[in-house]
């Protein structure tokens, strides 16, 4: 890992839902560190735990969903811009006055469904000028400038219009947008991304993967981000985490998980990518099996029943833990090491 | 919005002009008129009247003409401000409806503005505290609130204030001020009287508002805006206020038209139960003795009630919601 401290540190996180027909491990002992500056990208199949994951950082997991165990490390910011302790956001009450100072202001949220994430009945500047009042002494007038300026830097035309206007009257491309101007409009210092992209056509995507980069390198802002799609994360990510049903599968630099990857579900995954150079009209290999229902998640690696390696009487008993494999690669995967979770 | 008010507006004279029809041949669609019926208790008393009597007050009442021209009368004498004489009362029907109506509509708004007192805060509590006991306790006393026959919370309400606070609560006055001219002190009595009875024209519909207000807000509540909100910051109440709480108000709004109306004739029963100078016995009476022209113009007052409270919520929700305000423009 980086000499450096990271700004966020997330540390054996687990967070289960507690249901009448029983108990769903959705993040089920993640760990991962995000460095300032630095986009870290997550990728996994539907219902791996990606979103619970980011809402528990938040802390805005509802009932019956609770954390049930890890550590969220976050480094605070001092006035002077010097860097001070990490607290650990596990240990704060999800609705006191630390928590929320830290939502909206320190961590920010591109929610996964943006078309459904503006209130339809509040214009959009009264919604992204509600964010900026609640971080920043400003007031009306003040607030109103920045939220212009910032619907001026993610590129929508006449944002003084556009301000006055409900998130129905707008584009997806300019929702996108507008979600995204939100999210950046109290300056936070890491911005979790849910597939901000998924909702948007091919040349819509590329234009707000550029805008994310762009404006992540002029405030050195971190950002989480959240997708299905690998490419996307080849052309956005400095590192990334393999999730498979609430579990780390592999975590490294991108070079390295795209050209090194070492667990056979990585690998699988970027099979399933069509190249330039494949043959035309050929099925693309697909990962064998589907995922399992959550509430009967298989015993031992959670991966073992769809993978080529399992080890028959070690992966379907034994549940591998997360282990450097490599410079800066961990795995999680008893081809690599013998190590297991403890109970 | 302007436009929309004043649509709705150019179409109420046409809707009252309907519904005035439909309320006409209604009210003179039972077989008979009112001096057969008449002629006949009459009879029955053992006294009589001679039929040169019955046919002057034919002519008088227009009873001898066809269906079309009694219409025209009356709608000639509506369009003065006139509503007719009543046939059983010999008076006119604007002076028997009048205090009536007032009082009528009085009681319905105090029902009104007690269920949504109650409903709102009691939905948004339960929605927000979903299987808290007090939730549950709602849940139970909404639906015995639903279930019981209002004439029967009537009988107990009155029962227990006569035994326990020695209040005779019948009516919407004290004797002294019955026959009353309107006074300050008159309208305090007035107060003093009407919670018992809009409380219980009110508990129906309070137990289903609360039910409503709370379904409506547990899916306001699972919308992704609200995780965007929460993740702005805000603070919880102040979230489930500003947008959730927003939203589930909004389809609540549009039922206000058809509620009061509800109101209106729900009280019958009760109004009888607990002796109220409301106008619900008078139109009972009127129907059964078929003074049709007294009946027809109370009818006609519902349907205006009803198109203009169906105009203030249409109104209301359009302020409310821009989506709407938007449609027509
Ligand atoms: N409110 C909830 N109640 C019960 N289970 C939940 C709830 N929210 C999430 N889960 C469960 O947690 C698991 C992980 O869900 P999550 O939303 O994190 O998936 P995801 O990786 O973000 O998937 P996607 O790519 O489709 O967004 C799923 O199995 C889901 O059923
Ligand atoms: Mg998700």
């Amino acid at each position: 890992m980086d000499k450096q401290q990271p700004l966020l540190s997330v540390k054996n996180l687990k967070t289960h839902f507690f249901m009448d027909e029983g108990v769903v491990k959705a993040v089920d002992g993640v760990t991962f560190d995000v460095q300032a500056g630095q986009v870290f990208g997550i990728v996994g199949e539907s219902g791996c735990g990606k979103s619970v994951t980011m809402k528990a950082v938040l802390r805005l997991v509802d009932p019956p969903g609770r954390i049930v165990g890890g550590e969220i490390m976050l480094r605070r910011t001092n006035e002077d811009g010097s860097t001070n302790e990490a607290i650990d956001l596990v240990k704060l009450d999800a609705n006191g006055k630390m928590m929320r100072d830290i939502r909206g202001a320190e961590i920010a949220l591109i929610p996964q469904e943006p078309m459904a994430s503006f209130s339809p009945v509040h214009t959009i500047g009264d919604q992204i000028c509600e964010a900026i009042m609640l971080h920043q002494s400003v007031d009306k007038r003040a607030a109103r400038k920045i939220a212009l300026q910032m619907l001026k830097d993610v590129g929508i035309p006449i944002p003084e219009q556009r301000l006055d206007e409900y998130s129905w009257q707008l584009s997806g491309g300019l929702r996108q947008r507008a979600i995204i101007a939100m999210a950046l409009s109290c300056n936070p210092r890491l911005l979790i991304a849910d597939e901000p992209t998924t909702a948007v056509d091919v040349t819509t995507q590329a234009q707000v993967l550029r805008l994310l980069r762009r404006l992540q390198e002029q405030r050195n802002a971190a950002i989480i981000f959240i997708t299905h799609d690998l490419g996307v994360i080849a052309q956005m990510a400095d590192s990334v985490m393999v999730m498979y049903l609430g579990l780390v599968m592999e975590q490294g630099p991108v070079e390295t998980i795209f050209h090194n990857a070492k667990h056979p579900y990585t690998q699988a995954l970027l099979r399933s990518i069509p190249t330039v150079t494949m043959t035309p009209r050929v099925n693309l290999p697909t990962i064998s099996g589907s995922i399992p229902h959550p509430f009967n998640k298989p015993k031992g690696c959670p991966f073992h029943p769809r993978c080529e390696k399992s080890i028959a009487g070690k992966c379907d008993a034994r549940t591998p833990a997360l282990q450097a494999a490599g410079e800066r690669q961990w795995v999680s995967c008893f081809l690599y090491h013998d190590v297991e979770v403890s109970a | 919005m302007l436009r929309f008010i004043v649509q709705r507006l150019l179409i109420l004279p046409f809707l009252v002009l309907l519904f005035s029809v439909i309320v006409f041949w209604l009210v003179q669609a039972p077989p008979g008129d009112f001096l057969t019926s008449y002629v006949a208790n009459l009879a029955s008393s053992g006294s009589s009247i001679d039929a040169e009597q019955v046919e002057a007050l034919k002519r008088q009442f227009g009873l001898d003409q066809p269906g079309y021209i009694q219409y025209w009368r009356w709608m000639e004498s509506l369009s003065k401000g006139d509503l007719g004489l009543s046939l059983e009362y010999q008076r006119p029907n604007t002076e028997l409806i009048g205090e009536r109506l007032v009082l009528t509509i009085a009681l319905a708004l105090f029902a009104f503005v007690i269920t949504w007192l109650f409903a709102i805060p009691a939905g948004i509590y339960s929605a927000t505290h979903q299987n808290s006991w007090l939730d549950y306790v709602l849940t139970v006393l909404n639906y015995i609130g639903v279930a019981t026959p209002n004439f029967m919370l009537a009988l107990i309400l009155m029962w227990l204030a006569f035994s326990y606070l020695g209040l005779s609560v019948t009516g919407l006055f004290s004797p002294e001020y019955i026959q009353a001219p309107w006074s300050w002190e008159r309208v305090v009595d007035l107060m003093k009287h009407i919670w018992l009875p809009a409380i219980v024209l009110g508990v129906a519909g309070t137990a289903r508002l609360t039910r409503v207000m709370r379904a409506n807000l547990l899916d306001e509540l699972n919308k992704p805006y609200v995780v965007t909100a929460r993740a702005k910051g805000l603070s919880e109440w102040k979230v489930v206020f500003k947008y959730p709480v927003r939203l589930a108000l909004n389809p609540l709004v549009s039922t206000i038209g058809w509620y009061l109306p509800q109101l209106f004739s729900g009280s019958l029963i009760v109004a009888t139960v607990m002796n109220l100078p409301n106008i619900g016995p008078l139109l009972l009476r009127a129907l059964t003795q078929q003074d049709m022209y007294l009946a027809g113009s109370i009818l006609l007052i519902y349907c205006f009630l009803t198109i203009v409270g169906t105009l203030i919520s249409d109104i209301l929700l359009a302020l409310l919601d821009p989506r709407i305000r938007m449609e027509g423009a």
